[in-house]
């Protein structure tokens, strides 16, 4: 098949003297036909080229002159650091000059000829095919491989085996997560503090309508240990505090202090922390995506495409009277993975 | 006949609205600082003059007693601090019903609003309109404010203070314009939708290195030039895809045109 495709594409188009689409009339340039229009094209270009170096020297001038606390007002375009215009417009400008100057260089100056080059059938002529398959047969001859079997049988071991460490440096992408995924540092009687600040927390410090995203009070020293921020990542939360009796559901009984509430900070749709918190209407807002939670309805989702409501963490107060913990919770935080079905 | 009464309703739905969210926020601010309420001694004369405003440009949605209506809400131990945000601002009176009331040129003088203040915090005791040492930053650590910052007022009124959207209209309004005082007030009793920071939970040496940033960011010049509102990769990216790409688009048709 090869051998006609060949022959065809070699009779009609490489080998024929009437090309097979003639080109239109070639139309020479103005520059081309008159040495004045490319005197002038000349001056462009080496004046391009010839701003360009200035504006390099303009921008070293710049660098080394213009005090980063001058301001200039260019109307418009606003206030702007004078040292910041000049040494991006003229490193910008030095670019685009060489660029504008060559474009016009190839355009008006360099050979305007036309030529055709056309394309050589794709196969190799029929002779070297043939004596390639001869080289290949004379090579298997004298190699001996068809005639010894322990080498080829090795050999074919041998390069079966190769792939095998790519496999196995798989397993450094593990360990799986196990329960990760599906735990926080939260616990039992865990104080729950400022987030930044570390202040702990009584009830009596939150009013109706405030908002404090916290954590948990050993988040520093688990973070240090780790070595990660993963734990800041899954525990982090906000406390909200509305009047009892507008809670019109929880996740779990007795979850709240005095209508004082914990829910997650990270969206359950793909993990923005969130404390957008319209505290009227209760909602927690995702930049994100926009999904919206009901912080009073048990944290359900009433806007967007987060798919799970965000998860409540059950408080209470310790001995001391502070904020705390009464587990982990109950529920993974964060957004949905594989394992959890 | 049928589309008025509609209208009437939607209308109606707004007001109750309104006045449930300023009554409950209202209500929360009572409750929130009764602990350091501390209503500033005013003259009967102010608390006087107050009260003869009120009964001409608030009781309407307010109830005569400041008791609330069903379109506005009670401001029995609001406290001073909510009067003095809101009407300072303009805010208050609301010149239509809406989802949130906008910050407008004020409607009272400075000493009218003093009085209205001084009024609604004899009903009941609320906070107080912070002291110029209240807000004065100069102990203040502008490293810290930027930090609580980022921690609790960025998510809602961006990192660089221009505000930014919330659901079905509402939003976190821009701080560019807003006084040390006015931000003061705004955390302690939580106007509208924005929740409050009491100061047992944000204590008043970290509100005032907020307020320095805040200042910060209001005095901050942009480098570059149009900061195309601060708002981010939105206002960013409509440039560059339609200056940008337009520019690199004519630059590549001059490239490929024939010359003569």
């Amino acid at each position: 098949m090869s051998d006609t495709h060949g022959k065809d594409v070699s009779t009609i188009d490489a080998h024929s003297d009437a090309p097979l689409y003639p080109l239109p009339p070639h139309h020479h340039r103005l520059t081309d036909t008159d040495p004045r229009a490319a005197r002038r094209a000349e001056r462009q270009v080496a004046a391009m080229f010839a701003l360009s170096a200035l504006c390099i020297i303009a921008f070293v001038v710049g660098y080394v002159a213009i005090p980063t606390t001058s301001f200039i007002d260019l109307g418009p375009i606003g206030v702007l650091q004078t040292s910041n215009l000049v040494l991006g417009a003229t490193f910008g400008l030095a670019i685009l000059l060489i660029g504008l100057g060559a474009i016009q260089w190839a355009k008006k100056l360099m050979a305007d000829e036309e030529i055709v080059d056309e394309r050589h059938p794709v196969g190799s002529p029929i002779e070297d095919q043939e004596a390639a398959a001869e080289l290949f047969a004379t090579g298997v001859a004298e190699s001996g491989f068809v005639e010894r079997k322990i080498i080829r049988r090795t050999l074919i071991a041998a390069l079966a085996l190769f792939p095998v460490p790519l496999i196995v440096f798989l397993k450094d992408m593990g360990p799986l997560p196990g329960t990760s995924l599906r735990t926080t540092i939260w616990q039992k009687n865990s104080r729950i503090v400022v987030d930044v600040t570390g202040q702990k927390l009584r009830p009596e410090d939150l009013a109706i309508g405030t908002l404090v995203s916290a954590s948990p009070e050993d988040l520093d020293r688990v973070q240090e240990e780790a070595g990660t921020q993963n734990a800041r990542a899954k525990a982090s939360i906000i406390l909200v505090r509305m009047r009892p009796d507008e809670i019109k559901s929880q996740q779990g009984d007795g979850w709240d202090v005095q209508g004082i509430l914990a829910f997650s900070k990270i969206c359950t749709h793909v993990g923005c922390p969130i404390a957008l918190y319209q505290q009227r209407q209760h909602a927690l807002l995702c930049p994100c995506h926009q999904s919206t939670f009901d912080l009073s309805d048990s944290g359900k989702v009433i806007f967007g495409p987060a798919a799970r409501r965000m998860p409540q963490l059950p408080i209470t107060v310790d001995s001391e009277g502070y904020l705390v913990a009464q587990s982990d919770f109950q529920e993974p935080v964060g957004p949905s993975f594989w394992e959890r079905g | 006949m049928t589309s008025t009464s509609v209208r009437r309703h939607k209308a109606t739905g707004l007001l109750v609205l309104l006045a449930a969210l300023v009554v409950t926020g209202i209500g929360y601010t009572a409750v929130t600082t009764t602990a350091e309420a501390a209503p500033t001694a005013a003259s009967q004369t102010q608390v006087d003059a107050g009260r003869q405003l009120f009964l001409q440009g608030c009781a309407t949605c307010h109830g005569l007693a400041a008791q609330g209506t069903g379109s506005g809400p009670g401001l029995i131990g609001v406290g001073a601090a909510a009067v003095d945000f809101q009407v300072s601002t303009g805010r208050m009176p609301l010149a239509a019903p809406a989802v949130q009331a906008p910050r407008k040129p004020p409607s009272y003088t400075a000493e009218q609003v003093s009085a209205l203040a001084a009024y609604v915090a004899s009903l009941g005791a609320g906070p107080a309109i912070p002291s110029a040492s209240d807000v004065s930053t100069t102990d203040a650590n502008l490293a810290e404010g930027g930090e609580l910052f980022r921690t609790n007022c960025q998510q809602c009124h961006n990192y660089s203070g221009a505000g930014g959207a919330l659901s079905d209209g509402r939003y976190a309004p821009s701080l560019m314009r807003a006084t040390p005082t006015e931000i003061y007030e705004a955390m302690i009793t939580g106007p509208q939708n924005m929740p409050n920071f009491t100061d047992a939970t944000l204590p008043k040496a970290q509100k005032q290195a907020i307020i320095k940033y805040i200042a910060h960011l209001q005095q901050a010049a942009a480098p570059g030039g149009l900061a195309l509102g601060s708002y981010g990769p939105v206002t960013e990216g409509v440039v560059i895809w339609v200056a940008g790409i337009g520019a690199l688009l004519l630059a590549s048709v001059w490239i490929g045109a024939k010359v003569r």
